[in-house]
């Protein structure tokens, strides 16, 4: 049984790092979701200026742009897949487990990078300060991992459909709706330098969210990818 | 067969008692009639999301097109009982706050039911395969419905609600809800609920046939 489900773990990564020499190779997804979030970022910037900046605006703009920018980049893991006709292959090679574990790690990976890199242009284009530096850590963790459990199964479904298009981010908004609204607040907080124990009730919703929403896709998975 | 008979007296019933009784809330006068139909509507729209979760796992479970079916069928009347939950209610909102639309929390979670069956609908309409669209929108019925605690329990605490939950009438239906107020509320939402029943039936018998007239 050990052995088994360790060549399930480690299979999963075989599909992440395969995911990862792909992408290197084309770096579509990574271009596609930064060049979006930097355009966005810019005409915010430029609607918003550096002189008004109330922390509750601030924060609903960035999480705007993060949940755009995810649109526009994070259903590629699958439907590259439908495109290039590889899907037969991969689940020759790999059990539908460790395929959702690996695309769903390839997401998270994207995101963070994204993140490392639209967080201190935000910082710097708006004029913001973080009082509450851990908490705003935490709740963009968190708020990410929640957004990619939750879509990242959206984009298996999405990558089945004949017509693609707009469908992910009509498919996504009110799934992401109870996670979108709750990190907004907690950033807000953290802007505000509101301390851990105001905030612990956002953590709370947000770690129940990533839980339930992982489980949740990851058992419904199956259904998604067998034929 | 008797039981539609029945519904449609029960039903002519209420609808007669709610215009012959008196407003049940003399401060708002008739707009607060209403109540009676709004509440029942509410009910409906969130039972008909329930069974199509419910169909919708039972397809994944056993695989027969049937429930797929019968998913269809209530997502339909569920997106047409809440846009009447929605109007009923905007009216509401309009004579007693001053404004049809102001993002509270009741108006966001039906706004957000409706959006989930537009998805579901979009999706559904989005796949052609049909043992595959069946399959796909199942999922995305039972993930819609994974979010719904998360909307009971975040969205009352970022906006302040005006609707009447302690204010005016919940609290009066638990203590102080006159016994023909009560009665007809009851009935209200009974009638209601059968009325989902029966026409959920048609909906189901509609539509196998448009699938066998597809097949020839």
């Amino acid at each position: 049984m050990e052995i088994r489900s360790s060549t399930w773990i480690s299979k999963s990564f075989w599909v992440f790092q395969k995911d990862i020499k792909s992408e290197l190779r084309t770096r579509y997804g990574l271009n596609a979701l930064l060049m979006f979030a930097v355009v966005t970022l810019t005409a915010v910037s430029f609607a918003v200026g550096q002189f008004f900046s109330s922390p509750k605006l601030i924060s609903s703009l960035f999480w705007i742009v993060v949940f755009f920018s995810s649109m526009s980049g994070l259903a590629q893991v699958f439907i590259k897949e439908e495109e290039s006709k590889t899907v037969s292959l991969l689940k020759l090679v790999a059990s539908n487990e460790s395929i959702f574990l690996g695309k769903l790690f390839f997401n998270l990976i994207l995101l963070f990078l994204l993140e490392l890199i639209i967080v201190p242009l935000f910082l710097i284009l708006l004029g913001v300060q973080i009082k509450n530096f851990g908490l705003f850590v935490f709740v963009v963790l968190l708020g990410t991992v929640g957004l990619v459990c939750a879509t990242t199964i959206i984009a298996a479904i999405v990558a089945k459909a004949h017509v693609k298009g707009a469908l992910f981010a009509v498919l996504s908004f009110p799934i992401l709706l109870p996670l979108l609204i709750t990190v907004i607040y907690g950033t807000n907080l953290a802007f505000e330098g509101s301390e851990f124990s105001q905030g612990w009730n956002e953590l709370k919703v947000l770690i129940s969210y990533c839980v339930v929403m992982g489980v949740g896709s990851f058992l419904l998975f199956d259904f998604v990818w067998r034929e | 067969m008797i039981w539609k008979i029945f519904t449609g007296f029960l039903l002519s019933g209420v609808i007669i008692a709610i215009f012959l009784l008196p407003a049940p809330q003399k401060e708002l006068g008739d707009v607060s009639r209403i109540f009676f139909f709004h509440v029942p509507v509410a009910w409906v729209a969130v039972l008909a999301f329930f069974v199509a979760m419910v169909n919708s796992i039972l397809f994944l479970r056993k695989n027969e097109i049937v429930y797929d079916i019968q998913a269809l069928s209530a997502a339909r009347l569920g997106s047409l009982f809440s846009i009447l939950a929605l109007v009923t209610g905007m009216i509401f909102a309009k004579n007693t706050w001053g404004s049809y639309w102001n993002w509270d929390p009741r108006e966001t979670s039906v706004f957000i039911l409706i959006l989930i069956y537009g998805a579901y609908f979009a999706l559904r309409s989005a796949v052609e395969i049909e043992e595959r669209r069946a399959s796909l929108s199942a999922v995305y019925a039972i993930l819609a419905f994974l979010t719904v605690p998360f909307l009971v329990f975040v969205i009352p605490r970022v906006y302040q609600s005006l609707h009447p939950v302690e204010s005016v009438i919940d609290t009066k239906l638990k203590f102080q809800l006159p016994l023909p107020y009560l009665l007809v509320f009851l009935c209200s939402i009974l009638g209601f609920s059968l009325i989902f029943v029966w026409v959920h039936k048609l909906e189901i018998l509609l539509c196998k046939f448009d699938k066998d007239a597809k097949k020839e």
